[in-house]
Protein backbone atom coordinates (compact mmCIF):
# COMPACT_ATOMS: atom_id res chain seq x y z
CA UNK A 1 0.00 0.00 0.00
CA UNK A 2 1.28 3.49 -1.04
CA UNK A 3 0.00 6.85 0.78
CA UNK A 4 -0.81 9.43 -2.21
CA UNK A 5 -2.65 12.48 -1.93
CA UNK A 6 -4.59 12.69 -4.99
CA UNK A 7 -7.45 15.40 -6.33
CA UNK A 8 -10.15 14.35 -7.27
CA UNK A 9 -12.29 11.74 -6.71
CA UNK A 10 -13.54 11.35 -10.09
CA UNK A 11 -11.60 12.87 -13.53
CA UNK A 12 -13.23 12.27 -16.28
CA UNK A 13 -11.60 14.01 -19.63
CA UNK A 14 -13.37 14.21 -23.29
CA UNK A 15 -15.08 10.67 -22.44
CA UNK A 16 -16.71 9.12 -25.22
CA UNK A 17 -18.22 5.54 -26.04
CA UNK A 18 -20.27 4.48 -29.00
CA UNK A 19 -22.38 1.50 -29.43
CA UNK A 20 -22.53 0.90 -33.17
CA UNK A 21 -24.06 4.04 -34.88
CA UNK A 22 -25.15 5.06 -31.37
CA UNK A 23 -23.03 8.04 -29.61
CA UNK A 24 -24.03 7.18 -26.13
CA UNK A 25 -21.10 9.70 -23.81
CA UNK A 26 -20.04 12.21 -26.20
CA UNK A 27 -16.88 14.34 -24.73
CA UNK A 28 -17.90 14.05 -21.43
CA UNK A 29 -15.49 16.33 -18.90
CA UNK A 30 -16.40 16.03 -15.78
CA UNK A 31 -14.60 16.40 -11.99
CA UNK A 32 -16.04 14.83 -8.44
CA UNK A 33 -14.77 16.53 -5.72
CA UNK A 34 -13.77 14.33 -2.78
CA UNK A 35 -16.13 13.93 0.00
CA UNK A 36 -19.11 15.51 -2.05
CA UNK A 37 -22.55 13.67 -3.12
CA UNK A 38 -22.26 14.09 -7.06
CA UNK A 39 -25.43 13.61 -9.06
CA UNK A 40 -25.42 12.83 -12.83
CA UNK A 41 -29.43 13.67 -13.68
CA UNK A 42 -30.85 13.17 -16.92
CA UNK A 43 -33.75 11.57 -19.27
CA UNK A 44 -33.28 8.02 -20.48
CA UNK A 45 -30.51 7.06 -22.98
CA UNK A 46 -28.40 10.63 -21.96
CA UNK A 47 -25.81 8.59 -21.09
CA UNK A 48 -25.77 8.39 -17.61
CA UNK A 49 -25.28 4.33 -16.70
CA UNK A 50 -23.16 4.32 -19.35
CA UNK A 51 -20.67 6.93 -18.15
CA UNK A 52 -21.05 5.42 -14.60
CA UNK A 53 -20.09 1.90 -16.09
CA UNK A 54 -17.21 3.48 -17.53
CA UNK A 55 -16.15 4.83 -13.99
CA UNK A 56 -16.85 1.28 -12.22
CA UNK A 57 -14.39 -0.26 -14.93
CA UNK A 58 -17.64 -2.43 -16.44
CA UNK A 59 -16.94 -0.79 -20.11
CA UNK A 60 -13.61 -0.01 -21.05
CA UNK A 61 -12.61 3.40 -21.59
CA UNK A 62 -9.45 4.68 -23.41
CA UNK A 63 -5.80 5.15 -21.08
CA UNK A 64 -6.09 8.73 -19.48
CA UNK A 65 -9.89 9.29 -20.10
CA UNK A 66 -11.17 8.45 -16.16
CA UNK A 67 -9.43 8.64 -13.27
CA UNK A 68 -10.41 7.53 -9.73
CA UNK A 69 -8.43 9.52 -7.31
CA UNK A 70 -5.82 9.72 -9.44
CA UNK A 71 -5.57 6.04 -10.67
CA UNK A 72 -6.16 5.40 -14.55
CA UNK A 73 -9.38 3.08 -14.81
CA UNK A 74 -7.62 1.79 -18.29
CA UNK A 75 -4.31 0.55 -16.63
CA UNK A 76 -5.45 -0.32 -12.92
CA UNK A 77 -8.34 -1.47 -12.69
CA UNK A 78 -8.28 -3.74 -10.13
CA UNK A 79 -6.69 -1.07 -8.01
CA UNK A 80 -9.58 1.20 -9.29
CA UNK A 81 -12.31 -1.75 -8.31
CA UNK A 82 -10.89 -2.03 -4.75
CA UNK A 83 -11.84 1.74 -3.88
CA UNK A 84 -15.41 1.53 -5.48
CA UNK A 85 -18.45 0.25 -4.10
CA UNK A 86 -21.30 -0.32 -6.30
CA UNK A 87 -24.66 -0.31 -6.65
CA UNK A 88 -26.72 -1.33 -9.65
CA UNK A 89 -29.81 -0.10 -10.54
CA UNK A 90 -31.47 -3.25 -10.42
CA UNK A 91 -32.53 -5.30 -7.28
CA UNK A 92 -29.76 -7.17 -7.41
CA UNK A 93 -29.73 -8.77 -3.58
CA UNK A 94 -29.63 -12.81 -3.82
CA UNK A 95 -33.01 -13.24 -2.68
CA UNK A 96 -31.98 -17.06 -2.25
CA UNK A 97 -29.41 -16.32 0.64
CA UNK A 98 -29.96 -14.48 4.10
CA UNK A 99 -29.08 -10.42 4.34
CA UNK A 100 -25.94 -11.29 6.28
CA UNK A 101 -25.12 -14.31 3.76
CA UNK A 102 -25.60 -11.52 0.98
CA UNK A 103 -23.38 -9.00 2.48
CA UNK A 104 -20.68 -11.87 3.55
CA UNK A 105 -20.05 -12.80 0.09
CA UNK A 106 -19.51 -9.48 -0.82
CA UNK A 107 -17.16 -9.27 2.16
CA UNK A 108 -14.84 -11.96 0.55
CA UNK A 109 -14.86 -11.14 -3.02
CA UNK A 110 -13.50 -7.96 -1.71
CA UNK A 111 -10.66 -9.50 0.38
CA UNK A 112 -12.22 -8.46 3.93
CA UNK A 113 -9.48 -10.26 6.38
CA UNK A 114 -10.99 -13.70 7.47
CA UNK A 115 -9.93 -12.04 11.59
CA UNK A 116 -12.09 -9.14 10.66
CA UNK A 117 -14.87 -10.68 8.65
CA UNK A 118 -17.30 -11.22 10.77
CA UNK A 119 -17.10 -7.69 12.72
CA UNK A 120 -17.23 -6.07 9.53
CA UNK A 121 -20.29 -7.83 8.25
CA UNK A 122 -22.54 -7.16 11.88
CA UNK A 123 -20.71 -3.33 11.50
CA UNK A 124 -22.39 -2.86 8.01
CA UNK A 125 -25.42 -4.34 8.46
CA UNK A 126 -25.80 -2.51 11.70
CA UNK A 127 -25.45 0.59 9.60
CA UNK A 128 -28.21 -0.08 7.71
CA UNK A 129 -30.63 -1.22 9.91
CA UNK A 130 -30.54 -4.70 9.06
CA UNK A 131 -28.76 -6.45 11.88
CA UNK A 132 -31.79 -7.62 13.40
CA UNK A 133 -32.95 -9.17 9.99
CA UNK A 134 -29.76 -10.24 8.90
CA UNK A 135 -30.51 -13.72 9.19
CA UNK A 136 -33.89 -13.72 7.38
CA UNK A 137 -34.41 -14.54 3.77
CA UNK A 138 -33.04 -11.80 1.67
CA UNK A 139 -36.72 -12.84 -0.41
CA UNK A 140 -38.76 -11.52 2.80
CA UNK A 141 -37.33 -7.93 2.95
CA UNK A 142 -39.36 -5.05 1.30
CA UNK A 143 -38.07 -3.46 -1.82
CA UNK A 144 -36.31 -0.61 0.92
CA UNK A 145 -34.81 -3.15 2.70
CA UNK A 146 -33.19 -4.87 -0.44
CA UNK A 147 -31.87 -1.54 -1.52
CA UNK A 148 -30.38 -0.73 2.20
CA UNK A 149 -29.07 -4.61 2.11
CA UNK A 150 -27.19 -3.44 -1.32
CA UNK A 151 -25.66 -0.68 0.21
CA UNK A 152 -24.21 -2.88 2.82
CA UNK A 153 -22.96 -5.43 0.43
CA UNK A 154 -21.10 -2.08 -1.46
CA UNK A 155 -20.10 -0.53 1.97
CA UNK A 156 -18.58 -3.86 3.08
CA UNK A 157 -15.35 -2.89 2.10
CA UNK A 158 -15.45 0.59 3.31
CA UNK A 159 -15.14 1.88 -0.15
CA UNK A 160 -13.83 5.35 -1.04
CA UNK A 161 -16.45 6.27 -3.76
CA UNK A 162 -19.79 4.36 -3.37
CA UNK A 163 -21.62 4.87 -7.02
CA UNK A 164 -25.43 4.03 -7.03
CA UNK A 165 -27.11 4.17 -10.15
CA UNK A 166 -30.74 5.30 -9.60
CA UNK A 167 -30.63 3.77 -5.83
CA UNK A 168 -34.35 4.41 -5.18
CA UNK A 169 -36.45 3.87 -8.59
CA UNK A 170 -39.44 2.53 -7.05
CA UNK A 171 -39.17 3.28 -3.69
CA UNK A 172 -41.90 5.23 -1.75
CA UNK A 173 -40.76 8.12 0.05
CA UNK A 174 -40.44 6.64 3.39
CA UNK A 175 -38.49 3.49 2.24
CA UNK A 176 -36.34 6.33 0.19
CA UNK A 177 -35.81 9.02 2.93
CA UNK A 178 -34.56 5.44 5.09
CA UNK A 179 -32.11 4.69 1.87
CA UNK A 180 -30.85 8.31 1.94
CA UNK A 181 -30.67 8.67 5.41
CA UNK A 182 -28.22 5.73 5.55
CA UNK A 183 -25.90 7.03 3.13
CA UNK A 184 -25.64 10.70 4.51
CA UNK A 185 -24.92 8.83 8.14
CA UNK A 186 -22.01 6.49 6.37
CA UNK A 187 -20.79 9.49 4.25
CA UNK A 188 -20.81 11.91 7.63
CA UNK A 189 -18.75 9.25 9.50
CA UNK A 190 -16.56 7.87 6.86
CA UNK A 191 -15.88 11.26 3.93
CA UNK A 192 -16.70 8.83 1.20
CA UNK A 193 -17.45 10.31 -1.89
CA UNK A 194 -20.98 9.24 -3.67
CA UNK A 195 -21.87 9.36 -7.53
CA UNK A 196 -25.52 8.73 -7.91
CA UNK A 197 -27.50 9.16 -11.08
CA UNK A 198 -31.57 9.59 -10.39
CA UNK A 199 -34.59 10.50 -12.52
CA UNK A 200 -35.58 12.54 -9.27
CA UNK A 201 -35.42 16.23 -9.89
CA UNK A 202 -36.63 16.66 -5.99
CA UNK A 203 -34.52 13.83 -4.69
CA UNK A 204 -31.33 15.52 -6.63
CA UNK A 205 -31.92 18.72 -5.32
CA UNK A 206 -32.32 17.92 -1.58
CA UNK A 207 -29.57 15.31 -1.31
CA UNK A 208 -26.75 16.56 -4.20
CA UNK A 209 -23.74 18.89 -3.24
CA UNK A 210 -23.68 19.46 -7.05
CA UNK A 211 -25.26 17.83 -10.47
CA UNK A 212 -24.04 17.14 -13.57
CA UNK A 213 -27.36 17.66 -16.25
CA UNK A 214 -26.71 15.20 -19.35
CA UNK A 215 -28.75 15.39 -22.29
CA UNK A 216 -27.38 12.97 -25.75
CA UNK A 217 -24.23 12.19 -23.83
CA UNK A 218 -23.35 15.36 -23.38
CA UNK A 219 -22.96 17.34 -20.37
CA UNK A 220 -25.21 20.51 -20.88
CA UNK A 221 -25.52 22.32 -17.28
CA UNK A 222 -23.16 21.98 -13.99
CA UNK A 223 -23.04 23.40 -10.41
CA UNK A 224 -24.80 22.98 -7.14
CA UNK A 225 -28.76 23.17 -7.36
CA UNK A 226 -28.90 26.40 -6.33
CA UNK A 227 -27.06 27.44 -9.30
CA UNK A 228 -28.67 25.33 -11.92
CA UNK A 229 -32.14 27.12 -10.38
CA UNK A 230 -30.66 30.27 -10.37
CA UNK A 231 -29.84 29.73 -14.05
CA UNK A 232 -33.66 29.72 -15.15
CA UNK A 233 -35.21 31.83 -12.87
CA UNK A 234 -35.53 33.38 -9.71
CA UNK A 235 -39.02 30.70 -9.03
CA UNK A 236 -37.39 28.39 -11.44
CA UNK A 237 -37.13 24.33 -9.70
CA UNK A 238 -34.85 21.44 -10.69
CA UNK A 239 -37.80 20.50 -12.62
CA UNK A 240 -37.94 23.53 -14.76
CA UNK A 241 -33.96 23.28 -15.16
CA UNK A 242 -34.39 19.75 -16.53
CA UNK A 243 -36.91 20.85 -19.22
CA UNK A 244 -34.81 23.85 -20.16
CA UNK A 245 -31.66 21.38 -20.78
CA UNK A 246 -33.14 18.81 -22.84
CA UNK A 247 -36.44 20.29 -24.28
CA UNK A 248 -39.91 18.73 -23.57
CA UNK A 249 -39.84 16.57 -26.47
CA UNK A 250 -39.26 12.66 -25.88
CA UNK A 251 -35.86 11.42 -27.45
CA UNK A 252 -36.89 9.00 -30.04
CA UNK A 253 -33.61 6.20 -28.94
CA UNK A 254 -34.06 6.94 -25.28
CA UNK A 255 -33.47 3.49 -23.39
CA UNK A 256 -33.45 0.25 -24.96
CA UNK A 257 -36.28 -2.47 -24.65
CA UNK A 258 -34.07 -4.37 -21.83
CA UNK A 259 -33.89 -1.02 -19.86
CA UNK A 260 -37.56 -0.70 -19.61
CA UNK A 261 -37.90 -4.46 -18.95
CA UNK A 262 -35.36 -3.79 -16.12
CA UNK A 263 -36.88 -0.83 -14.40
CA UNK A 264 -40.85 -2.66 -14.38
CA UNK A 265 -38.92 -5.58 -12.98
CA UNK A 266 -37.09 -3.91 -10.34
CA UNK A 267 -40.51 -1.85 -9.72
CA UNK A 268 -42.45 -4.89 -9.23
CA UNK A 269 -40.06 -6.37 -7.12
CA UNK A 270 -39.75 -3.33 -4.94
CA UNK A 271 -43.37 -2.99 -4.71
CA UNK B 1 -16.78 24.29 -7.25
CA UNK B 2 -15.07 23.41 -3.60
CA UNK B 3 -11.94 21.51 -3.80
CA UNK B 4 -9.92 20.06 -1.29
CA UNK B 5 -6.71 17.41 -1.36
CA UNK B 6 -7.67 14.00 0.32
CA UNK B 7 -5.68 11.40 1.33
CA UNK B 8 -6.52 7.60 0.43
CA UNK B 9 -4.60 4.66 -0.01
CA UNK B 10 -4.30 3.01 -3.44
CA UNK B 11 -3.98 -0.45 -3.08
CA UNK B 12 -0.84 -2.17 -4.87
CA UNK B 13 -1.72 -4.12 -7.82
CA UNK B 14 -1.49 -7.43 -6.99
CA UNK B 15 1.46 -10.16 -8.23
CA UNK B 16 0.66 -13.83 -9.47
CA UNK B 17 1.08 -15.57 -6.77
CA UNK B 18 -1.76 -13.13 -4.95
CA UNK B 19 -3.90 -13.52 -8.58
CA UNK B 20 -3.69 -17.11 -8.05
CA UNK B 21 -4.55 -17.23 -3.94
CA UNK B 22 -7.37 -14.55 -5.13
CA UNK B 23 -8.64 -17.01 -7.87
CA UNK B 24 -8.59 -19.78 -4.96
CA UNK B 25 -10.33 -17.07 -2.47
CA UNK B 26 -13.27 -16.84 -5.21
CA UNK B 27 -13.62 -20.64 -5.95
CA UNK B 28 -14.04 -21.08 -2.16
CA UNK B 29 -16.69 -17.99 -1.52
CA UNK B 30 -18.69 -19.27 -4.56
CA UNK B 31 -18.67 -22.91 -3.90
CA UNK B 32 -19.84 -21.81 0.04
CA UNK B 33 -22.96 -19.94 -1.86
CA UNK B 34 -23.91 -22.20 -3.61
CA UNK B 35 -24.20 -24.80 -0.83
CA UNK B 36 -26.04 -21.74 1.21
CA UNK B 37 -28.72 -21.74 -1.39
CA UNK B 38 -28.76 -25.87 -1.68
CA UNK B 39 -28.90 -25.26 2.54
CA UNK B 40 -32.38 -23.04 1.84
CA UNK B 41 -33.75 -24.86 -1.12
CA UNK B 42 -33.44 -28.67 -0.54
CA UNK B 43 -36.59 -29.39 -2.90
CA UNK B 44 -33.99 -28.65 -5.74
CA UNK B 45 -32.44 -31.42 -4.62
CA UNK B 46 -35.11 -33.74 -4.93
CA UNK B 47 -37.09 -32.19 -8.20
CA UNK B 48 -33.25 -33.05 -9.75
CA UNK B 49 -32.84 -36.46 -8.71
CA UNK B 50 -36.40 -37.88 -10.41
CA UNK B 51 -34.78 -37.48 -13.78
CA UNK B 52 -32.42 -39.96 -13.17
CA UNK B 53 -33.53 -42.03 -10.29
CA UNK B 54 -36.16 -42.64 -13.45
CA UNK B 55 -33.75 -43.73 -15.66
CA UNK B 56 -32.12 -46.04 -13.50
CA UNK B 57 -35.36 -47.51 -12.70
CA UNK B 58 -36.94 -48.17 -15.91
CA UNK B 59 -34.16 -47.65 -18.45
CA UNK B 60 -31.66 -49.47 -15.94
CA UNK B 61 -34.17 -52.58 -14.80
CA UNK B 62 -35.90 -53.00 -18.23
CA UNK B 63 -32.58 -52.97 -20.31
CA UNK B 64 -30.30 -55.14 -17.51
CA UNK B 65 -33.63 -57.92 -18.20
CA UNK B 66 -33.34 -57.78 -21.51
CA UNK B 67 -29.78 -57.82 -22.02
CA UNK B 68 -29.61 -55.88 -25.12
CA UNK B 69 -26.34 -54.12 -24.37
CA UNK B 70 -23.52 -56.52 -23.50
CA UNK B 71 -21.30 -55.15 -20.81
CA UNK B 72 -19.13 -58.25 -20.20
CA UNK B 73 -19.24 -59.30 -16.45
CA UNK B 74 -20.66 -56.09 -14.89
CA UNK B 75 -24.79 -56.12 -14.50
CA UNK B 76 -25.82 -53.50 -16.84
CA UNK B 77 -27.71 -51.33 -14.45
CA UNK B 78 -24.15 -51.28 -12.52
CA UNK B 79 -22.57 -49.98 -15.49
CA UNK B 80 -25.31 -47.31 -16.18
CA UNK B 81 -25.35 -46.03 -12.99
CA UNK B 82 -22.07 -43.61 -13.58
CA UNK B 83 -23.64 -42.63 -16.91
CA UNK B 84 -26.53 -41.37 -14.83
CA UNK B 85 -24.71 -39.78 -12.41
CA UNK B 86 -22.43 -38.19 -15.11
CA UNK B 87 -25.98 -36.92 -17.03
CA UNK B 88 -27.35 -35.47 -13.91
CA UNK B 89 -24.22 -33.67 -13.75
CA UNK B 90 -24.50 -32.21 -17.34
CA UNK B 91 -27.76 -31.38 -16.96
CA UNK B 92 -27.14 -29.16 -14.20
CA UNK B 93 -24.10 -27.59 -15.78
CA UNK B 94 -25.14 -26.77 -19.10
CA UNK B 95 -28.57 -24.54 -17.42
CA UNK B 96 -25.67 -21.95 -15.70
CA UNK B 97 -25.63 -19.77 -18.61
CA UNK B 98 -29.59 -19.45 -18.07
CA UNK B 99 -28.61 -18.51 -14.36
CA UNK B 100 -26.05 -15.72 -16.00
CA UNK B 101 -27.84 -14.37 -17.70
CA UNK B 102 -30.24 -13.90 -14.86
CA UNK B 103 -27.79 -12.62 -13.08
CA UNK B 104 -27.02 -9.81 -16.01
CA UNK B 105 -30.64 -8.58 -16.11
CA UNK B 106 -30.96 -8.32 -12.44
CA UNK B 107 -27.36 -6.10 -11.67
CA UNK B 108 -25.47 -9.37 -9.93
CA UNK B 109 -22.97 -9.76 -12.82
CA UNK B 110 -22.55 -6.38 -12.98
CA UNK B 111 -21.99 -6.22 -8.80
CA UNK B 112 -19.47 -9.26 -9.19
CA UNK B 113 -17.62 -7.71 -12.17
CA UNK B 114 -16.89 -4.59 -10.46
CA UNK B 115 -15.08 -6.79 -7.45
CA UNK B 116 -11.58 -7.01 -7.59
CA UNK B 117 -11.64 -10.16 -9.20
CA UNK B 118 -10.23 -10.95 -12.23
CA UNK B 119 -12.55 -12.57 -15.21
CA UNK B 120 -10.75 -15.78 -15.29
CA UNK B 121 -11.38 -16.06 -11.56
CA UNK B 122 -15.15 -14.95 -11.65
CA UNK B 123 -15.61 -17.50 -14.13
CA UNK B 124 -13.92 -20.66 -12.73
CA UNK B 125 -15.51 -19.69 -9.50
CA UNK B 126 -18.70 -20.34 -10.77
CA UNK B 127 -17.81 -23.27 -13.08
CA UNK B 128 -16.15 -25.05 -9.81
CA UNK B 129 -19.44 -23.98 -7.90
CA UNK B 130 -21.75 -25.42 -10.12
CA UNK B 131 -19.49 -28.73 -9.67
CA UNK B 132 -19.97 -28.57 -6.06
CA UNK B 133 -23.61 -28.61 -6.83
CA UNK B 134 -23.05 -31.35 -9.03
CA UNK B 135 -21.05 -33.64 -6.76
CA UNK B 136 -24.53 -32.59 -4.08
CA UNK B 137 -26.64 -34.05 -6.47
CA UNK B 138 -24.45 -36.78 -6.93
CA UNK B 139 -24.65 -38.24 -3.70
CA UNK B 140 -28.72 -38.44 -3.96
CA UNK B 141 -28.18 -40.78 -7.46
CA UNK B 142 -25.34 -42.67 -5.51
CA UNK B 143 -27.83 -43.26 -2.92
CA UNK B 144 -30.80 -44.32 -5.09
CA UNK B 145 -28.57 -46.62 -7.47
CA UNK B 146 -27.16 -47.80 -4.33
CA UNK B 147 -31.07 -49.02 -3.36
CA UNK B 148 -31.13 -50.38 -6.67
CA UNK B 149 -28.54 -53.01 -5.80
CA UNK B 150 -25.69 -51.35 -8.01
CA UNK B 151 -22.47 -52.12 -6.21
CA UNK B 152 -20.32 -48.90 -5.85
CA UNK B 153 -17.10 -48.51 -4.56
CA UNK B 154 -16.68 -45.60 -2.32
CA UNK B 155 -13.07 -45.77 -0.59
CA UNK B 156 -11.97 -42.57 0.38
CA UNK B 157 -9.32 -42.17 -2.47
CA UNK B 158 -12.13 -43.50 -5.02
CA UNK B 159 -14.34 -41.04 -4.26
CA UNK B 160 -12.12 -38.37 -3.70
CA UNK B 161 -12.17 -39.60 -7.48
CA UNK B 162 -15.33 -39.37 -8.34
CA UNK B 163 -15.63 -35.99 -6.66
CA UNK B 164 -12.70 -34.49 -8.89
CA UNK B 165 -14.58 -36.00 -11.70
CA UNK B 166 -17.28 -34.74 -11.60
CA UNK B 167 -16.17 -31.16 -10.65
CA UNK B 168 -13.91 -30.67 -13.49
CA UNK B 169 -16.96 -32.18 -15.82
CA UNK B 170 -19.39 -29.61 -14.38
CA UNK B 171 -16.81 -27.11 -14.81
CA UNK B 172 -16.49 -27.72 -18.71
CA UNK B 173 -20.02 -27.65 -19.32
CA UNK B 174 -20.98 -25.06 -17.44
CA UNK B 175 -18.25 -22.68 -19.25
CA UNK B 176 -19.79 -24.18 -22.42
CA UNK B 177 -22.97 -22.94 -21.32
CA UNK B 178 -21.59 -19.62 -20.51
CA UNK B 179 -19.85 -19.68 -23.62
CA UNK B 180 -23.41 -19.70 -25.55
CA UNK B 181 -24.85 -17.16 -23.21
CA UNK B 182 -22.20 -14.93 -24.10
CA UNK B 183 -22.34 -15.72 -27.85
CA UNK B 184 -26.61 -15.60 -28.00
CA UNK B 185 -26.96 -12.94 -24.77
CA UNK B 186 -30.27 -14.01 -24.93
CA UNK B 187 -32.21 -16.72 -22.55
CA UNK B 188 -34.76 -18.09 -24.52
CA UNK B 189 -32.31 -18.77 -27.09
CA UNK B 190 -29.98 -20.08 -24.82
CA UNK B 191 -32.73 -22.57 -23.31
CA UNK B 192 -33.03 -23.21 -27.11
CA UNK B 193 -29.88 -24.02 -27.43
CA UNK B 194 -28.95 -25.99 -24.16
CA UNK B 195 -31.62 -28.56 -24.65
CA UNK B 196 -30.51 -29.15 -28.59
CA UNK B 197 -27.10 -29.81 -26.99
CA UNK B 198 -27.59 -31.60 -24.13
CA UNK B 199 -29.07 -35.04 -25.29
CA UNK B 200 -26.63 -35.02 -28.60
CA UNK B 201 -23.88 -34.85 -25.96
CA UNK B 202 -25.39 -37.70 -23.78
CA UNK B 203 -26.05 -40.12 -26.54
CA UNK B 204 -22.68 -39.13 -27.94
CA UNK B 205 -21.13 -40.84 -25.26
CA UNK B 206 -20.30 -43.83 -23.67
CA UNK B 207 -22.95 -43.13 -20.84
CA UNK B 208 -25.50 -45.40 -22.17
CA UNK B 209 -23.58 -48.31 -24.20
CA UNK B 210 -20.01 -49.42 -24.84
CA UNK B 211 -18.08 -47.55 -27.53
CA UNK B 212 -17.39 -50.70 -29.63
CA UNK B 213 -21.39 -50.88 -30.08
CA UNK B 214 -21.33 -47.18 -31.29
CA UNK B 215 -21.10 -46.61 -35.24
CA UNK B 216 -18.04 -45.21 -37.13
CA UNK B 217 -18.95 -41.57 -37.12
CA UNK B 218 -20.15 -41.78 -33.36
CA UNK B 219 -17.32 -43.25 -32.17
CA UNK B 220 -15.39 -39.99 -33.67
CA UNK B 221 -18.00 -38.09 -31.86
CA UNK B 222 -17.31 -40.11 -28.57
CA UNK B 223 -13.29 -39.47 -29.07
CA UNK B 224 -13.67 -35.62 -28.42
CA UNK B 225 -16.93 -35.60 -26.07
CA UNK B 226 -15.38 -34.35 -22.62
CA UNK B 227 -18.56 -36.50 -21.40
CA UNK B 228 -17.38 -39.58 -22.09
CA UNK B 229 -13.83 -39.23 -20.38
CA UNK B 230 -15.60 -38.24 -17.07
CA UNK B 231 -17.85 -41.35 -17.55
CA UNK B 232 -14.92 -43.59 -18.04
CA UNK B 233 -13.43 -41.87 -15.27
CA UNK B 234 -16.71 -42.09 -12.68
CA UNK B 235 -17.54 -46.44 -14.28
CA UNK B 236 -13.62 -47.21 -13.51
CA UNK B 237 -13.73 -45.30 -9.67
CA UNK B 238 -17.01 -46.61 -8.93
CA UNK B 239 -17.84 -50.08 -10.41
CA UNK B 240 -14.34 -50.99 -11.44
CA UNK B 241 -14.49 -51.58 -15.46
CA UNK B 242 -11.25 -50.60 -17.12
CA UNK B 243 -10.34 -47.27 -17.62
CA UNK B 244 -7.78 -45.31 -18.80
CA UNK B 245 -7.62 -42.44 -15.61
CA UNK B 246 -4.72 -40.42 -16.63
CA UNK B 247 -5.94 -40.01 -19.74
CA UNK B 248 -9.68 -39.30 -18.38
CA UNK B 249 -8.50 -36.34 -15.69
CA UNK B 250 -6.01 -34.92 -18.01
CA UNK B 251 -8.26 -34.43 -21.26
CA UNK B 252 -11.29 -33.19 -18.40
CA UNK B 253 -9.11 -30.34 -17.01
CA UNK B 254 -7.40 -29.27 -20.21
CA UNK B 255 -10.79 -29.35 -21.10
CA UNK B 256 -12.29 -27.11 -18.27
CA UNK B 257 -8.87 -24.65 -18.60
CA UNK B 258 -9.84 -24.35 -21.85
CA UNK B 259 -13.41 -23.44 -21.60
CA UNK B 260 -12.87 -21.39 -18.59
CA UNK B 261 -10.37 -19.26 -20.57
CA UNK B 262 -13.21 -18.65 -23.31
CA UNK B 263 -16.05 -18.02 -20.87
CA UNK B 264 -14.14 -15.31 -19.49
CA UNK B 265 -13.18 -13.57 -22.60
CA UNK B 266 -16.95 -13.45 -23.24
CA UNK B 267 -17.69 -12.23 -20.03
CA UNK B 268 -17.70 -8.44 -20.56
CA UNK B 269 -19.72 -9.00 -23.65
CA UNK B 270 -22.30 -10.73 -22.23
CA UNK B 271 -22.63 -8.15 -19.42
CA UNK B 272 -22.89 -5.14 -22.12
CA UNK B 273 -25.43 -7.35 -23.74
Amino acid sequence: MSNVTYLPAVRCTELRQQFGDTVAVDGVDLEVSPGEVFGLLGPNGAGKTTTIRMITTLLNAPPGAISVFGVDVARRRTAVRRLIGYVPQQLSADSTLTGRENVSLFARLYDVPRRDRARRVEEVLDEVDLADVADRSAKTYSGGMVRRLELAQALVSAPRLLVLDEPTVGLDPVARDGVWARIEEIKETTGMTVLVTTHLMQEADQRCDRIALMHRGQIRALGTPAELRDSIGPDATLDDVFRAYTGDRLAENAGTMRDVRAARRTARRVS
Amino acid sequence: MTTQTFSVEIPADPGPLKQLGTAFARIGAMCLVELQKLRHDRTELITRAVQPTLWLLVFGQVFTRIHAIPTGNTPYLDFLAPGILAQSALFIAIFYGIQIIWERDSGVLSKLMVTPTPRVALVAAKAFASGIRAVVQALAVMVVAALLGVHLNIEPLHFLGVVAALVLGSACFCCLSITIAGLVLSRDRLMGIGQAITMPLFFASNALYPVQLMPGWLQVINHINPLSYEVEALRGLLVGTPARLGLDFGVLAVAAAIMISVAAALLPRLARG
